[in-house]
């Protein structure tokens, strides 16, 4: 089912945390919104679940406006932060809840908590108890609850922050699959990229209450529309250079030498104030033009390798390429710049 | 736990402190089954002859009645401050209430107030309402005493239970009221079982009022009972006769308290799984 936010205002007491922002959710997509704490996001996701009353403006369901429904009649599944499963119940109780609280008859309950726990991969826990649970198997329990009784829409509060880091791979391509098989929209709220990138359909990125772009993960990668996303996006992260053009296609960075400009950028004026960005990919690899530096930093990571290069003006730059070993801390180079793929931002940390 | 010094001085310490406690109480068990010769602590003669009050209501009158009173009387107060502490905690704990402030500080207040000093006030009221003389009007002021504590006990095991429970609840479909009954409440089951149990102990025992506010009334618990019968001045006075109605009366209490001790310890946890 399409949700459809509408100008959707959430102020607590007098502080407006989100104005007036609008989103629209394609039927079946899984959509991510991603952003730092305290950026709106949750409350994003309880104004659509119905637990925050919205202020302004209007939250849609396909065309049915459901801004002063209340949450038992939205027909909403949520996964908490913290799974909020029920302790006293069994595993199969907790998912049979929502269900029985409709009114149900059992037999209905039973079929379809064996069918949900057999898409979920828990039909052995059925008779256990949350407590006995690992994480990951909580999470399972926690989705199989909130898609029981096929919601419209599937909102996932931060669902992998309480899992190490193996499960939060596993549990990564889980969700995704569960919701591709049923086809749900599903709604991720996260402040991880990796997450959203890996998980979604597509990224809402929001900053102080506002969302700064919407677009499908490579597209926001490859052309973010401002320095906030761009340094959002990414790990390890997009290096900012701050400088200006040289009217000659080229970037001098501040109080340093220069470095080349994307071709498309070669008619800007000498003397536009800019910002360049350097992804660590695009230092190092292939490219046109060659940087020299000294290596000041190593940090292997297994299959790659992590090096800052101290440029001679004092620019560092970083650089991430296949394990190699045969440079090292100290040694001078002189790698290839892939200066197409470079981002410039102008002052206002917009994309030119 | 490692002990980094031998626990035995302490042990010895305490031990020597609570032996004349210890000796107390067992001389009160002995001595109502035993008779001994006069001048002597060391029983001579073994007897139930002190228990004879159980079943003889001519020695100091019916004790059955009495206890049955009580009971009611503990029962009855469990039941009201159970109902109103599990929904007034739950309230104050969760609910966006007008005055919220107010109450909890009210409560705190009520709680550090020492009831002898509203005896005055309780006495004009109960007059007034007709209750004065009755068991019903005991059983209202003993109640209503223990709400402060036992409001602010129930509000302190709501506050553990997460919020997403709740909201998890109202996703499912579930009315506010069904969330509280079905999800919330058995969260809290700790928590009510000590406070009951706690209440009952403290309605079990209570004397001050029976005796203050019902003073010439129809009936008798067992604290005002076990009054007529240890007075000296009384023609039936017994001095094994007094302990054995008074064993009698501790019984319940340490049956609860032996079932029940570790969960009455957690209450002061204010909820956490002990």
């Amino acid at each position: 089912m399409q949700v459809t936010l509408k100008d959707f205002t959430k102020t607590f007491d007098d502080m407006t945390v989100i104005d007036k922002m609008n989103l629209t959710v394609e039927d079946g997509e899984m959509l991510a919104l991603l952003g730092p704490s305290g950026c709106g996001k949750s409350t994003t996701l309880f104004a659509i679940c119905g637990i925050h009353r919205i202020n302004g403006g209007q939250i849609l369901f396909g065309t049915r406006d459901v801004s002063n429904v209340p949450s038992q009649k939205r027909n909403v599944g949520v996964v908490f932060q913290n799974y909020a499963l029920y302790p006293h119940l069994t595993v199969s109780e907790n998912i049979a809840f929502p269900l029985s609280v409709r009114g149900d008859d059992k037999a209905k309950i039973e079929r379809e908590v064996r069918a949900i726990a057999e898409l979920t991969h828990i039909e052995e826990l059925l008779a256990r108890r949350p407590a006995q649970l690992s994480g990951g198997q909580q999470q399972r329990v926690a989705l199989a609850r909130a898609l029981v009784r096929k919601p419209d829409v599937l909102l996932l509060d931060e669902p992998l922050a309480n899992l190490d880091a193996k499960l939060r791979l596993e549990m990564r391509s889980e969700i995704r699959r569960i919701q591709l098989e049923t086809g749900i929209t599903a709604i991720l709220v996260t402040h991880d990229q990796v997450e959203a990138m890996s998980m979604c359909d597509r990224i809402a990125i929001m900053n102080k209450g506002e969302i700064l772009q919407i677009a499908t993960p490579t597209d926001m990668y490859r052309a973010p529309v401002n320095k906030f996303v761009a340094g959002f996006l990414g790990n390890p992260p997009i290096v900012m250079l701050e400088g200006k053009a040289s009217g000659d296609g080229r970037f001098i960075v501040n109080g340093g030498a220069g470095l080349p400009l994307p071709s498309r950028l070669a008619n800007i004026p000498g003397d536009t104030p800019l910002s360049l960005g350097v992804r660590p990919e695009h230092f190092g690899a292939a490219g046109a033009s060659q940087v020299s530096g000294t290596i000041t930093f190593v940090e292997p990571q297994g299959r790659e390798t992590l090096f800052d290069v101290t440029l001679a003006d004092g620019v560092v730059l970083r650089s991430i390429q296949p394990a190699r070993e045969d440079v090292a801390l100290g040694h001078k180079v002189a790698w290839p710049l892939d200066a197409e793929k470079l981002l410039a931002f102008d002052a206002t940390g917009q994309a030119v | 736990m490692t002990r980094n010094f031998s626990a035995w001085p302490i042990y010895a310490l305490l031990g020597i402190l609570s032996a004349p406690l210890a000796v107390m109480y067992l001389f009160l068990v002995i001595d109502t089954f035993t008779n001994a010769p006069p001048g002597s602590l060391i029983p001579n003669e073994f007897t139930f002859h002190h228990w004879r009050f159980l079943w003889d209501a001519s020695v100091t009158g019916d004790v059955w009645g009495p206890t049955a009173t009580t009971f009611l009387f503990a029962t009855t107060m469990v039941v009201i401050v159970l109902a109103v502490s599990s929904t007034a905690g739950y309230a104050i704990s969760r609910l966006n209430l007008p005055f919220r402030r107010f109450f909890l500080s009210g409560i705190m207040v009520m709680h550090a107030f020492p009831s002898v000093t509203l005896i005055i006030g309780v006495f004009l009221v109960l007059q007034f309402a007709g209750l004065y003389n009755t068991l019903i009007g005991v059983i209202l002021v003993k109640a209503s005493l223990m709400l402060p504590f036992g409001v602010w006990i129930m509000k302190g095991f709501y506050d553990q239970v997460p919020w997403e429970i709740e909201m998890a609840g109202v996703q499912d479909g579930a009315s506010r009221f069904t969330v509280w009954r079905r999800l919330i409440l058995p969260q809290v089951t700790p928590g009510l079982l000590s406070l009951g149990i706690f209440a009952f102990i403290d309605g079990w025992s209570e004397f001050m009022l029976p005796r203050i506010l019902a003073p010439s009334a129809n009936f008798q618990v067992l604290s005002t009972y076990l009054n007529v019968v240890s007075d000296p001045n009384s023609t039936t006075y017994n001095f094994n006769l007094f302990k054995s109605v008074g064993l009698f009366y501790t019984l319940p209490i340490l049956v609860l308290f032996a079932v029940f001790q570790n969960r009455l310890m957690n209450i002061f946890g204010g909820g956490t799984k002990g």
